[in-house]
């Protein structure tokens, strides 16, 4: 159970995606002009992560190792175009408002990467630990970006006014440019917070 | 004609696939400490680019339409753009050795590279003919090219200065193409 928890919680903040491992930005970048698109993709990826992670895992054993990438993206894409059916079916803003940003979930090196680095060496239970941890730190780090982007960017967040209604907005972060900026003095700031946690571990 | 040319000026500045609309950013992070990477992997991504949307779109077309099976195009498309970027690296393997070693991990990681998979979606979401199909890709993919190589540049002279710490690697090149995406973002009335 430790170790299930471990694997949980490394997603969280040691290994969190997409600060520690720079992996799968594109959607990072695209989709957080505003938290609910950010928070609807987030759940997209959560699903395709712990799909394609279970069953990556479950047939490790029958998964040839030349032609095992082919076998995983068939995977992941087959998760992929569930997502993309079922919130075509009930999301349809949602779906509207993601565009091509659903399809290239499948694209998404962050998803590949856990069932060629992670789910093929582990069981079941560890990988799906790790599908979940992995898919939660990305969607909170989305949401973080996408709240700071919206906050200051629009004045509001999740579509409520949360500024004075005088606040004009800093357009800047709602435009692709501010979002580069943005995510570059995050991952700036988290290395400075992690340089200042591990100090006093050196000094003990 | 005039046309074709207005579509790749604003595919290549206004729209900028990699600063605009944000597709294709791991290897733009990854490969472009230097120039040299950058150039090898321009030339890759804009070969297959080219040839995926073509071979895409006429999958699309003439496989997938006739037979209604049109929600089957994320696994068909990602399983055509997988099997030839296998192809592309076997041919520069034997052909290009230095290129090959040079390029390393990025060129299977073509095969994620959002931006293959995005301009054949595009391609089909937007309704192109196969004309407008190919000279779209040609152009995104010279976007991509673009940036990419002028990134390189740019990060080829960190090397001589002095960058604090916190803001080594990552940080100070996602703050430099947002920079970048500034002065792409002033050619957006370009196309109107």
């Amino acid at each position: 159970m430790s170790t299930f928890f471990q694997e949980f919680s490394k997603g969280l903040w040691k290994e969190v995606p997409p600060f520690r491992f720079v992996l799968g930005l594109c959607p990072v970048l695209a989709v957080t002009a505003s938290v609910s698109s950010a928070l609807g993709l987030g759940c997209g990826v959560i699903f395709v992560l712990l799909v394609a992670n279970t069953l990556v895992s479950t047939f490790r054993d029958f998964i040839p190792n030349k032609i095992r990438v082919p076998v995983f993206i068939v995977i992941i894409a087959s998760a992929v175009t569930i997502v993309e059916l079922t919130m075509e079916a009930y999301f349809y803003t949602l779906y509207e408002v993601l565009g091509i940003w659903i399809p290239l979930i499948v694209v998404n090196c962050l998803i590949l990467g856990r069932s060629e680095a992670f789910a093929r060496k582990n069981p079941v239970h560890l990988a799906i630990a790790d599908g979940l941890g992995m898919g939660l730190g990305f969607t909170i780090s989305l949401c973080l970006l996408a709240s700071i982007r919206e906050i200051f960017g629009a004045g509001t967040w999740f579509g409520l006014q949360v500024m004075p209604s005088a606040y004009l907005g800093f357009e800047l972060l709602q435009r692709p440019p501010g979002a580069f900026i943005c995510l570059g003095l995050l991952l700036a700031l988290m290395n400075l917070v992690s340089a200042r946690l591990e100090k006093p571990q050196e000094t003990c | 004609m005039g046309d074709y040319l207005l579509m790749m000026v604003t595919a290549i500045f206004a729209n900028n696939v990699l600063l605009i609309r944000f597709l294709g950013l791991c290897p733009f992070v990854g490969v472009s400490s230097n120039l040299s990477s950058s150039f090898g992997m321009s030339g890759a991504a804009l070969f297959v680019c080219v040839l995926a949307s073509a071979i895409t779109w006429n999958v699309y077309h003439f496989l997938l339409v006739p037979l209604q099976l049109e929600y089957l195009r994320t696994v068909s498309f990602i399983l055509v753009i997988a099997s030839l970027v296998q192809l592309v690296e076997i041919v520069m393997q034997k052909t290009a050795p230095a290129l090959y070693r040079a390029l390393g991990i990025y060129l299977p990681l073509i095969t994620t590279n959002c931006m293959i998979f995005g301009v054949a979606v595009l391609n089909i979401q937007e309704e192109h003919s196969f004309l407008d199909t190919v000279i779209y890709a040609f152009a995104a993919a010279l976007g991509f090219c673009l940036a990419l190589i002028i990134l390189g540049g740019i990060r080829e002279r960190f090397a001589l200065g002095r960058v604090p710490t916190m803001m080594q690697g990552f940080p100070a090149a996602l703050i430099t193409a947002g920079i970048m995406a500034l002065c792409f973002y002033g050619f957006i009335g370009l196309g109107q």
